[in-house]
């Protein structure tokens, strides 16, 4: 809420370039790698960029640096101003989601900006991925302002200013190749303190082909799974991350056969279904909790593929685990 | 379950349409697209329930169950007892 006295001051417009930092560029690196999920904030408030007068554009952004530098990068030469809502440090989408890059913050910006003071025109230039949690016509009705979707990527917002008009293209999200290599870091780094415990623990358990096991379990689920994810047979992640767990589980299934020859063909057999039934589970959950990553899923689909695989994650992790632990006692 | 993705919860009512075009350009999907005064549901399975059709449709056309499309926020309100799964990256 903006309290009396902020309403009464006329609050500062702050200036700001297009042209990105090293600093910037060093923060988007951390932001990728998950560095202090929310600390990536830029100060909420109206920013002018150029040298903008009463009849230049607002564009309107997240205080998330990834989205807010997105923005700024892309009107390189062009002169505007930027509102920027307090999203609490998260993307335009997410927080539309959640609500917080909402039609109540923007109708609170507009008024605690003084935005009507600042421009002659009444139109508003939000990313489209703002619309999920923005009414257009409530904005219009409670500040006087237009809200206009522009295109989903800021990279095409010079050729839409042109015009006004997206083209069909510049509507659809995509989920490139190059956008799904830059999820990696952020999963890479949240698992790691986990596969580190867990590969440690399997060391001791089953040497060290069984540590290699879990490292490589993690990796197929938080490398080769987005990377792969178009071309990975059926339609549903957990399948998808079953199948893939089933690849590189193979050579570890195969290799008591060839390292232990002395072995009694049930012990040889036990290990392999191990790897068989364990890391598969593994990489599967880690393939549908990618989903939230995704430009696609919807709810309702990933709730059906939740209550259809996530039991049989469970059994067949529960039973190579079992099997583990049985042939370390009959060893 | 060949594909969990096949149906949706997003209903439209033409009847409700008032020819705005809001929905073909909030659509991240192209779910969308106009035909002549009146908006079209030309790819319903793309739909991913992000709900910003809905939002925007003054005349309630469009009725989605909105929410996250994300199985980590689902598991997470799951397994804290919450009814109402939120979104737990940042």
């Amino acid at each position: 809420m903006i309290d009396l006295a902020t309403l009464a001051s006329t609050p500062a417009i702050l200036p700001v370039q297009s042209r990105l930092t090293a600093a910037d560029r060093w923060d988007h690196i951390l932001a990728r790698l998950g560095w202090k999920r929310a600390g990536h904030r830029v100060e909420p408030g109206l920013y002018a960029l150029g040298n903008p007068g009463p009849d230049s554009p607002v564009f309107v952004s997240a205080n998330y640096t990834l989205s807010f530098d997105a923005l700024r990068s892309s009107l390189d030469g062009l002169a505007g101003y930027i509102l920027v809502l307090d999203t609490k440090g998260i993307n335009v989408w997410c927080a539309a989601g959640k609500g917080t890059f909402g039609t109540d913050e923007i109708v609170n910006r507009v008024f605690a900006t003084h935005l009507k003071d600042v421009v002659t025109h009444r139109k508003l230039i939000l990313p489209q991925l703002g619309a999920p949690g923005v009414a257009a016509h409530v904005v219009k009705q409670r500040t006087g302002f237009w809200v206009e979707y522009g295109p989903v990527r800021a990279a095409d917002l010079p050729e839409y200013l042109k015009t006004h008009k997206a083209t069909p293209s510049m509507r659809q999200v995509q989920f490139t190749l190059r956008d799904r290599l830059v999820l990696i870091p952020v999963d890479l780094v949240r698992l790691l303190p986990y596969t580190l415990a867990a590969a440690i623990v399997m060391y001791f358990l089953g040497g060290w082909v069984s540590s290699l096991a879990v490292v490589v379990t993690v990796l197929a689920g938080t490398v080769l799974f987005p990377i792969l994810l178009p071309w990975i047979p059926t339609h549903n992640f957990s399948t998808k991350g079953f199948l893939l767990g089933l690849l590189v589980a193979l050579p570890f299934a195969l290799s008591p056969f060839f390292r232990h020859p002395d072995w009694s063909w049930y012990h040889r057999l036990g290990q392999a279904l191990e790897f068989l039934l364990a890391m598969p589970a593994v990489t599967a959950f880690i393939a549908l909790n990618f989903t939230g990553s995704t430009t696609f899923t919807s709810r309702s689909g990933v709730k059906r593929e939740m209550f259809a695989y996530i039991p049989a994650m469970a059994w067949t992790f529960g039973a190579g685990l079992l099997l583990a632990v049985v042939f370390i006692f009959i060893r | 379950m060949l594909n969990a993705y096949l149906e949706n919860t997003l209903v439209y009512e033409p009847a409700l349409c008032n020819g705005c075009g809001v929905c073909v350009q909030v659509c991240p999907h192209a779910t969308f697209e106009m035909d002549g005064r009146l908006a079209v549901l030309v790819r319903p399975q793309a739909c991913m329930e992000c709900g910003a059709c809905q939002l925007n449709c003054i005349t309630g056309a469009i009725h989605v169950e909105s929410g996250v499309g994300c199985a980590s926020a689902m598991i997470q309100a799951a397994l804290k007892g919450q009814k109402e799964a939120e979104c737990t990256c940042g």
